[in-house]
């Protein structure tokens, strides 16, 4: 599995350390509720198909990514910077 | 059909003509007290132990696949009960008591082979560790010897004792761990939930759960609408897609554990023998293959094969501890896909929703805990009360913080376990 870092193109999977969901990015209000923080922290979609997760590039440019992959093929089919999606949703 | 020494024998001097299929194949009925969907290890003992403790017979397991084609026959069957949170401990203890009486109990060779597990330790602060968890062990009634550097080269006089860099220093040995048969398991449970009467449905996918008022009414699948009474969830690593029919989300991902096992050669290794310092465990088959495992691939994948670079991991850790198994040819490898909780520990729970219960969260550990599993979902299916020994695997207990069991004490978040 190679991940397309925007920065430095395609690199191994070892250069990556993974996170989890890209709920990640949309962390709810400090008095948002009881269950807005059970669905953030511990509920998922948990699809078997296209996901989008955190990564992180670790070994090389150090940006955080979102990448859309595939959960049964594990193809890679986009890359974003984290920032410029976290951008996107304010 | 009963199996016996006699019987083997018989078969055996005519031919082997007499064996008749372990299973019936029979059509799916318009409705049952009981469905479970999935025939794993967890479904497939629900149903036998819903039958022989409860006299609930009109039951049908609904499996997509094939009987044991799941995580049930993909693990590299270590049974062990060396647990030491409360809630998990208790369990853990039940099943390995279950275990030692399995084989009769079910008329069924499931192989169950108590060599003895050893846990390896290389530091001062991992035998400290390792000797807590010992007492916790003792303390639940199970057994467990703190071995020193020399004890452990009695029973393990193959490791590289002289690697410098992560040098054995002893080990935790609970004796009565061991390993089992894992198609053995599945269709064992399978002919004595068949015997009693539940019928196994295989090539049958639920695609639906009817709920009205808040109440399960029964299942779509791909034989037709079947109804029942009750429904329990009980499919590990498709728990998420299973549970979104009824319109829940679970804390659950679905991870990707790999598994190697090589030709088989002559006994060499009689333990299950786990690596302190690197993600690395072992035991060798009747057949002679040596069974080994690391860690998960570390992201969500349903794909039931992995990559790379946690294989090169785990030879690579192999190779430190034991040297001597570079020799040997790894003949294939392959995946399952795991139902990963927050916390590392299970679920096994009613739902919100009237008659729709829920098993899942087994993460890698669900093989060994397949009889008390069975035994706790049937009982809680059957009087709709949780079973002692697994009052702990609320589901709530993510949402409340309250009878978290992090085995790990990494914390409860998913990705960390
Ligand atoms: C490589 C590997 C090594 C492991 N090693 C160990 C070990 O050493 N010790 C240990 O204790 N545990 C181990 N485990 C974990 C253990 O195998 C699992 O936790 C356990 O088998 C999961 O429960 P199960 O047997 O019920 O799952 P499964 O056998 O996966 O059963 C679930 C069933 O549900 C069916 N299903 C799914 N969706 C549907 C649907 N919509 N309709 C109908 N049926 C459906 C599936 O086809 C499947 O047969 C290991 C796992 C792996 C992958
Ligand atoms: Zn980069």
């Amino acid at each position: 599995m190679r991940i397309i870092c925007p920065h430095c193109g395609a690199r191994d999977r070892r250069e990556f350390t993974y996170q989890g969901d890209a709920v990640a990015l949309e962390r709810p209000a400090p008095d948002a509720g009881g269950a807005a923080w059970d669905d953030y922290l511990h509920n998922r979609e948990n699809p078997a198909g296209v996901t989008r997760d955190l990564w992180y590039h670790e070994q090389g440019c150090g940006a955080w990514l979102v990448v859309t992959r595939n959960t049964v093929t594990h193809a890679v089919l986009t890359t974003d910077l984290a920032a410029t999606v976290r951008e996107g949703l304010a | 059909m009963r199996f016996s020494g006699l019987r083997v024998l018989k078969e055996g001097l005519t031919g082997n003509t007499g064996w008749t299929p372990h299973w019936r194949d029979p059509e799916p009925k318009s409705d049952y007290d009981v469905i479970i969907i999935g025939g794993g290890g967890h479904g497939l003992s629900t149903a036998y132990y819903l039958a022989r403790n409860h006299g609930i017979t009109n039951v049908a397991v609904l499996e997509k696949g094939y009987v044991g084609g799941g995580n049930v026959g993909r693990n590299t069957t270590i049974v062990r009960a060396n647990y030491f949170l409360p809630g998990n401990s208790e369990f853990y203890s039940h099943s390995l008591k279950l275990w030692e009486g399995l084989e009769h109990d079910l008329n069924y060779n499931v192989m169950h082979s108590q060599r003895g597990l050893i846990n390896l330790f290389h530091s001062d602060g991992q035998r400290d560790a390792f000797a807590r968890r010992g007492n916790a062990m003792i303390n639940q009634g199970d057994d467990a010897v703190l071995l020193d550097r020399e004890g452990v080269r009695k029973h393990l006089p193959y490791l590289d004792f002289d690697n410098t860099r992560f040098p054995v220093y002893g080990g935790l040995l609970h004796p009565r761990g061991g390993t089992a048969r894992h198609d053995a398991v599945a269709w064992g449970y399978a002919r004595g939930a068949d015997t009693r009467g539940v019928d196994l449905i295989q090539n049958c996918e639920v695609t639906g759960i009817d709920i009205e008022n808040g109440t399960v009414k029964g299942v779509q699948t791909t034989r037709g609408t079947i109804r029942a009474k009750k429904v329990a969830m009980v499919v590990a690593g498709r728990s998420g897609q299973v549970a979104a029919m009824a319109g829940m989300r679970l804390p659950i991902e679905s991870h990707i554990l790999q598994a190697f096992v090589t030709e088989g050669i002559k006994p060499v290794i009689n333990h299950v023998v786990s690596f302190g310092m690197g993600h690395f465990y072992i035991s060798q088959s009747d057949k002679g293959g040596l069974v080994f495992g690391g860690d998960l691939d570390f992201y969500a994948s349903y794909a039931q094969r992995g990559n790379l670079p946690m294989m090169e991991h785990v030879m690579e850790a192999g190779m430190t501890l034991m040297p001597m198994i570079g020799k040997a040819k790894v003949l294939r490898s392959w995946g399952g896909v795991m139902d990963m909780s927050p916390d590392g520990s299970p679920v096994i729970d009613k739902t919100d929703i009237g008659g729709l219960f829920l098993n899942c969260g087994w993460n890698y550990g669900g093989f060994k805990a397949v009889p008390a599993s069975g035994w706790a979902t049937a009982h809680l299916i059957a009087t709709g009360t949780p079973h002692d020994t697994a009052a702990g695997f609320r589901l709530d207990r993510f949402r409340t913080g309250r009878g978290l069991m992090d085995e790990e004490g990494t914390g409860s978040q998913h990705n960390l376990h």
